[in-house]
């Protein structure tokens, strides 16, 4: 495979890897040096890459992991992950979160997810995976990916009843 | 769509048991203008989706890696210590050897100067021998 080939092959699921990892590390600088991390993990090993039934697949799965990884390693050097995303720059996302303070309630909503609920929001509702490709992303079966990914929906729209019923949205 | 069933879709989205081709006929209802006043609250939500997935990365990807540039800039760096380590000393050698033979040629010099000096010194004593041997053997004759 050269430069070119695997150009083609892997820079239509970029944007989706960055959003994983977005989603996963909160913060976009963070999310874009893990993106070009990534990128340049499977350029090293794109002999390999053949042997995969879906490369993009694959990459969501190494996304996953490799921010599992980012994510332990910062507990580890006990780095708060918390504010990060307050200093970052206007992205496009950002600027049209500040025009509608009640789409941001939901990202924070999703934020308080367990990890792997985030995951299959990000994967189902953002991305629109089929239950049997996230099932294969995270190695689990149909069946749980479904149970989970009611339990995280039940859960943002109970909070957000909540909070509409008080009126802060 | 009906409202009815909108109201069905919400009931199979929360179970996850929804298609995605539904799931998109939900999104749509909730980005639309006129959403029954009961369910506004699930407008965000489905805005936040459509917002999310319109996030682009925008940097270009390098498939060279920024840590390998700093290790081949490493080595650089030590090559160009050890060079110029090596041709300092190398001149530093130079200089002592240089001024090593400076110092041997002016010992010559000198040496040298002694002995004409004593040459010269010969030389003038022979004179005076020739001279008085002629006077010697003239008056023999």
């Amino acid at each position: 495979m050269n430069q070119t080939e695997f150009l083609k092959t892997v820079i239509p699921f970029k944007d989706k890897v960055f959003r994983l990892a977005k989603r996963l590390l909160t913060s976009t600088e963070e999310a874009e040096d893990a993106t070009q991390e990534l990128y340049f993990k499977l350029w090293k090993n794109k002999s390999q890459l053949k042997n995969y039934r879906s490369i993009e697949a694959f990459a969501m799965t190494m996304t996953k992991n490799y921010c599992f990884d980012r994510l332990k390693s910062k507990q580890a050097s006990n780095l708060s992950l918390v504010h990060s995303n307050y200093q970052e720059k206007g992205t496009p996302l950002q600027r049209q979160i500040e025009l509608n303070d009640s789409v941001s309630i939901i990202e924070k909503l999703i934020e308080e997810l367990p990890k792997q609920q985030k995951i299959i929001i990000q994967m189902r509702d953002i991305e629109q995976y089929e239950f049997e490709e996230i099932a294969e992303m995270l190695n689990l079966n149909p069946n749980t990916v479904r149970v989970s990914l009611s339990r995280a929906r039940k859960t943002i729209r109970e909070k957000l009843t909540k909070q509409h019923n008080y009126g802060v949205s | 769509m009906e409202l009815a069933n909108i109201e069905k879709l919400l009931e199979k989205y929360l179970n996850a048991e929804t298609t995605l081709a539904e799931e998109n006929d939900l999104k749509n209802y909730f980005l639309s203008d006129n959403i029954a006043p009961h369910l506004l609250e699930y407008k965000s939500l489905f805005e936040y989706f459509s917002i999310s997935k319109s996030e682009r990365y925008t940097k270009t990807i390098h498939l060279k890696s920024q840590k390998k540039k700093w290790k081949w800039l490493s080595v650089a760096a030590s090559l160009v210590l050890i060079v110029s380590v090596y041709s300092i000393k190398q001149a530093n050698d130079r200089r002592i050897a240089e001024k090593a033979y400076a110092d041997t040629q002016k010992a010559f010099n000198l040496l040298s100067t002694n002995l004409n000096k004593g040459t010269v010194a010969i030389g003038g004593q022979l004179k005076n021998i020739e001279t008085v041997e002629r006077k010697i053997f003239k008056q023999q004759h």
